[in-house]
C-alpha cells in the first residue's frame, strides 16, 4: 500500500512527494535533512513556521510544517530563524501596568490595526487583539489571549509596524502571574514548613524502611477521592 | 484527507462489532497471561532487543539495541584533530543543553556567582520539555505531604528508586513550584489564588499542577525568557559530542560542533552539567516516538566514554496508545483518559482482544502481540501498523456529546485532518515515551565524574524503572537547580590540569579489544530520515516520523 506522489515546489525546486506526508515530511522525502526549521516535530515549539503559496496564484498562506499536509503544486518555503527584538527586564522590579509594558516595547504604538498577523498565526490567535489589551492594560486579557502562542514568528515576519506579538505577549502573561493572580497561600505555607525541616523525619524514616514494609506501607495508603 | 478506502473496509467490520460489545467487558488477563505477553512481546523483555554491553563502566548489563549501536562506534571527532591548547572559548559552568533542566541550571549557576555558557543542539527550548502537556506534581496542599509524595514516587518505581534522589525530589517540589510561580509562570488556578491539581497515574494525592495542556511550554517559554534577561550567552545549533578532561581524570569541558558551518570548537569550563535529555529519536525497537528531533542520547554517549556509570537503562516507557495515522500525528500521544471512559481495542477483524484497563506495559505488549504476533493489525501507508481505538463507543456508553465535552483537545486535533472521533475509531499503537533510567547522579546532581553534574531525563535513578506522569517535569528543575547551584559553588576549588581526550582513544581501543569493528560514529546528533537512510535502518520507505 503506497501513497500516490505529487508534485511540490521546495524553494521553486520540484519534488514529488507521498500526497499524505507534512511539509516536513516532504522536505525528508525529498532529501533534505533539516536543521533548522524542525523542532519537536509535534505542534508545540513553532520552530517549523512556513510560507506557501500555490502555482498560478497570488495570495500567501502559512502553516506549521509538522502539522500541515502537502496539496499538489505547493511552493514551499520555511522561515528558520527571524530577528526579533526582545526587550530585557528584572522581574522583580516590573509593575503590572500598561505603562509598564509601553515602556519595554514603545514600538507598539506603532500598530496599525491591519490585523496581519491573525491572518498569518497557525494557532488562530488574535495576537493584534492581546497586543491592544495590553495597551489597555488589561494584562489579564493579554495573557489569556496569548497563551497558546508557540512563538513561531510569523506574525513578526508579517507586521508593517515592526511588532514583536509573542514578545509582548510573553511579559504580559508573565506579569499577570507574578504580580495580579494571587498567589497560592497554602504553597507559601508548605514552603515555610519545609524550610523549617518539618517532614524531614518522615523522609528519613521512609529512606531507611526495609523494602518489605515499604511495600506494605504503599499498598495500604489511602487514595483521595 | 480522512481515512483511505481499505481502511474504511476495516472499519466497517469494527462498526458490525461495535453494538454487540458495549455491554461487553473483555476478561482481565490472569497473571499468566501477563507474563506470558510482556516476556513475549513487550519491549522490555524481548532479549532479542537488547545487547550485553562488553566494556565500560556497565560492562555486563543489557542495553537495548539501538542504543547499544551508539555506545559500541566511534567518536564522531577525531582526538588527534582537536587543538586543546588553545580553547575557542572559556566559561566557569558550561550547561549542555537548552531544555527545561539547562535552563534551571543555567539561571541557578549564574544566579550564585558563576559565569555561565549554554549550548544546545536546536534551538533554546527545541525539547521534550516543550511537549509536556499533562503537568507537574508537587505536593504543597494541606491534606498531602512530601513522605506521601515519597510512598507514590518509590512504589511507581517498584521501589527500584534511589532512595537520596526521591527525597531530593519531592523535599524540592513544593519550592520549586513557588520559584515558577514568581517567575511567572501562569499554573491553573483559582480566583483566589489556590492551585488547580489533579491525580495523574499512580497518585494517592490530588497533586498534579496544569498549565491548561501546554504545560512544558508555560515552563519552558518562562525559563526560557528568564534566561535571555539574564544575559547567559546561549550558543544554538552547536550540540557538544564529547567531553573533555584533564590529567586528573576531572571534566574540563566538551567539543562542540556546530551544525551549519560543520566546526568544532573547544569550551573550556571548571564544571559542566550535562542536561541533553532523553533518547526517543534512537527509536528503540523501531518505535515511533513522542519526543522532539533532538532526543537522541548525545549526553549518554559522551558521559558513557568518559567513564560515567548508566543505571536502569534497559527500562524504557512506552506509552501503548500512540496515533500512528495520519501521518502528521504520528506519535502524538493518545491520553489513557480514552480508554478510561471505555473505548475498546479492536483488531483488523472487529475484534476485541485486551481489556482497555490493564496496565501500560500489558496494554502495549498486547497491541504489539495483534500486529506482530497475531497479523491483525492495519497497515498505514508509510509502513506503520496499528490497531483501531473503538472512541465511538464512548458516546454509545454514556451518552451523545461525551467525547465532545471530555475530550475536546483530541475531537479537534483530529477533525483537522479529517477525521472525527465521534463516529471513526482512531488508528494507535505503542510510541517511545520517555527514558526511565540514564546517567546515575547523587542528590547533588554529581556523577562519579569530578566536576561533571547531570540533571534531566539524561539522569538516572530517581524513577527506578518507571515513572509516574508529573514527575518528570518536576525532576528537571529540582535537579536542574541543585546542579546548577553545586556547580557554581565547586568553581573556586577548581585546579584544573592539562586537558585531553585520552578517554576517547581508550574507548576506541576497547572497542577494538572487544572485538567490535565498525564503522558507526556517535553520538547521533540528529536522526537522519532521508528516504535511503531509513531504508537503510528499516527496508521500508517510511515517510512519517
Ligand atoms: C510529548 C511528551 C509529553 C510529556 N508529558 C509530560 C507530563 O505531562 N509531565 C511530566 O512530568 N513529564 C512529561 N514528559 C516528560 C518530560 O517532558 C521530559 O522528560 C522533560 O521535559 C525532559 O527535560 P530535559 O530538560 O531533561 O530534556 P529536554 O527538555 O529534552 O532538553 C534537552 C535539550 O538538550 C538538547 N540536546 C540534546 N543533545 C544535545 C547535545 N549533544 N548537545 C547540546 N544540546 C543537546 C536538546 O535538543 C534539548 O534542547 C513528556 C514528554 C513528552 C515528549
Ligand atoms: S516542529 Fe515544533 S511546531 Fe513544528
Amino acid at each position: 500500500m503506497s501513497a500516490e506522489l505529487i508534485p511540490v515546489y521546495i524553494m521553486g525546486k520540484k519534488h514529488y512527494v507521498p500526497e499524505t506526508a507534512t511539509i516536513l515530511n516532504a522536505f525528508e522525502y525529498a532529501g533534505y535533512q533539516v536543521i533548522r526549521g524542525c523542532g519537536c516535530r509535534g505542534g508545540f515549539c513553532g520552530a517549523c513556521a512556513t510560507f506557501y503559496r500555490f502555482k498560478d496564484d497570488y495570495k500567501l498562506h502559512v502553516g506549521l510544517a509538522c502539522q500541515k499536509v502537502v496539496e499538489p503544486n505547493m511552493y514551499l518555503t520555511q522561515l528558520p530563524f527571524f530577528p526579533a527584538n526582545k526587550s530585557l527586564y528584572d522581574m522583580d522590579a516590573l509593575e503590572a501596568t500598561a505603562q509598564q509594558i509601553i515602556e519595554l516595547y514603545p514600538e507598539m504604538m506603532k500598530c496599525m490595526g491591519c490585523n496581519t498577523c491573525a491572518k498569518v498565526c497557525p494557532q488562530e490567535l488574535e495576537p493584534m487583539e492581546y497586543v491592544a489589551a495590553a495597551m489597555r492594560g488589561d494584562i489579564k486579557a493579554a495573557a489569556e489571549k496569548s497563551f497558546d502562542c508557540i512563538m513561531c514568528g510569523l506574525c513578526a515576519s508579517r507586521c508593517p509596524g515592526e511588532l514583536v506579538q509573542y514578545n509582548i505577549g510573553m511579559l504580559a502573561r508573565r506579569l499577570y502571574s507574578r504580580y495580579i493572580a494571587p498567589n497560592a497561600q497554602h504553597l507559601a505555607s508548605r514552603v515555610l514548613e519545609i524550610k523549617d525541616g518539618k517532614f524531614n523525619d518522615d523522609l528519613e524514616e521512609l529512606k531507611s524502611m526495609p523494602k518489605e514494609k515499604l511495600q506494605k506501607v504503599y499498598e495500604e495508603r489511602d487514595i483521595e477521592e | 484527507m480522512g481515512y483511505l478506502p481499505y481502511m474504511k473496509e476495516s472499519i466497517k467490520r469494527v462498526e458490525a462489532t461495535r453494538q454487540q460489545r458495549v455491554n461487553e467487558t473483555y476478561p482481565r488477563a490472569s497473571a499468566e497471561e501477563k507474563k506470558d505477553v510482556l516476556e513475549n512481546f513487550h519491549p522490555d523483555y524481548a532479549d532479542a532487543g537488547f545487547k550485553e554491553m562488553k566494556f565500560g563502566p556497565n560492562k555486563g548489563e543489557r542495553m537495548p539495541n539501538r542504543f547499544a549501536d551508539v555506545l559500541e562506534a566511534k567518536s564522531v571527532i577525531n582526538p588527534d584533530e582537536i587543538d586543546l591548547d588553545n580553547p575557542d572559548l572559556e566559561t566557569d559552568v558550561l550547561v549542555i543543553g537548552g531544555g527545561g533542566a539547562g535552563s534551571a541550571a543555567a539561571l541557578l549557576a549564574q544566579e550564585n556567582g558563576a559565569d555561565v555558557l549554554m549550548t544546545t543542539k536546536l534551538r533554546h527550548g527545541d525539547a521534550n520539555t516543550m511537549m509536556a502537556q499533562g503537568g507537574i506534581q508537587a505536593a504543597d496542599k494541606e491534606k498531602d505531604s512530601p513522605a506521601r509524595h515519597y510512598l507514590d514516587v518509590i512504589g511507581g518505581g517498584h521501589f527500584d528508586n534511589i532512595p537520596e534522589l526521591v527525597e531530593a525530589l519531592v523535599h524540592d517540589a513544593p519550592l520549586v513550584i513557588k520559584w515558577l510561580e514568581e517567575l511567572g509562570v501562569m499554573f491553573d488556578k483559582d480566583e483566589d489564588g489556590r492551585m488547580q491539581t489533579r491525580h495523574g497515574g499512580g497518585t494517592s494525592r490530588k497533586r498534579m499542577h496544569s498549565a491548561k495542556d501546554y504545560s512544558g511550554a508555560a515552563i519552558m517559554r518562562t525559563l526560557r525568557d528568564e534566561v535571555r534577561n539574564k544575559g547567559i550567552e546561549v550558543i544554538e545549533f552547536a550540540p557538544a559530542v564529547e567531553l573533555i578532561l584533564d590529567d586528573k581524570g576531572q571534566c574540563a569541558g566538551a567539543v562542540l560542533y556546530h551544525l551549519e558551518t560543520k566546526k568544532y570548537s573547544v569550551v573550556k569550563a571548571k564544571t559542566t552539567i550535562l542536561a541533553t535529555g532523553g533518547i526517543g529519536r534512537l527509536h528503540i525497537g523501531g518505535f515511533a516516538t513522542t519526543n522532539h528531533y533532538g532526543a537522541t542520547a548525545d549526553g549518554l554517549v559522551m558521559a558513557y566514554r568518559a567513564g560515567a556509570e548508566l543505571a536502569f537503562m534497559d527500562s524504557l516507557q512506552y506509552h501503548p496508545t500512540g496515533s500512528v495515522f495520519p501521518e502528521q500525528t504520528v506519535g502524538l500521544l493518545i491520553t489513557e483518559k480514552v480508554r478510561g471512559l471505555g473505548a475498546q481495542e479492536i483488531n483488523d477483524e472487529g475484534e476485541e482482544f485486551v481489556n482497555p484497563l490493564e496496565t501500560r506495559d500489558v496494554s502495549a505488549a498486547s497491541i504489539i502481540r495483534e500486529c506482530e504476533g497475531r497479523g491483525k493489525g492495519i497497515e498505514t501507508p508509510s509502513g506503520l501498523q496499528g490497531v483501531w481505538l473503538d472512541s465511538p463507543l464512548i458516546d454509545l456508553k454514556h451518552g451523545e456529546g461525551t467525547i465532545e465535552k471530555e475530550l475536546p483537545a483530541m475531537v479537534r486535533q483530529f477533525r483537522r485532518f479529517g477525521i472525527d472521533i465521534t463516529k471513526e475509531p482512531m488508528l494507535v499503537y505503542p510510541t517511545l515515551h520517555y527514558q526511565n533510567g540514564g546517567i546515575l547522579i547523587n542528590e547533588e546532581g554529581e556523577t562519579g565524574i569530578e566536576n561533571l553534574f547531570v540533571a534531566g531525563e539524561a539522569a538516572g535513578g530517581i524513577h527506578g524503572r518507571n515513572r509516574l506522569m508529573g514527575n518528570s517535569l518536576l525532576d528537571i528543575v529540582v535537579f536542574g537547580r541543585r546542579a546548577g547551584r553545586n556547580a557554581a559553588a565547586k568553581v573556586g576549588k577548581v585546579k584544573q590540569g592539562e586537558l585531553n581526550l585520552n578517554h576517547v582513544r581508550k574507548y576506541h581501543h576497547e572497542l577494538e579489544e572487544a572485538g567490535i569493528k565498525t564503522d558507526r560514529v556517535s553520538p547521533q546528533i540528529l536522526p537522519d530520515y532521508t528516504p535511503e537512510e531509513t531504508k537503510k535502518k528499516t527496508g521500508l520507505v517510511k515517510t512519517a516520523f
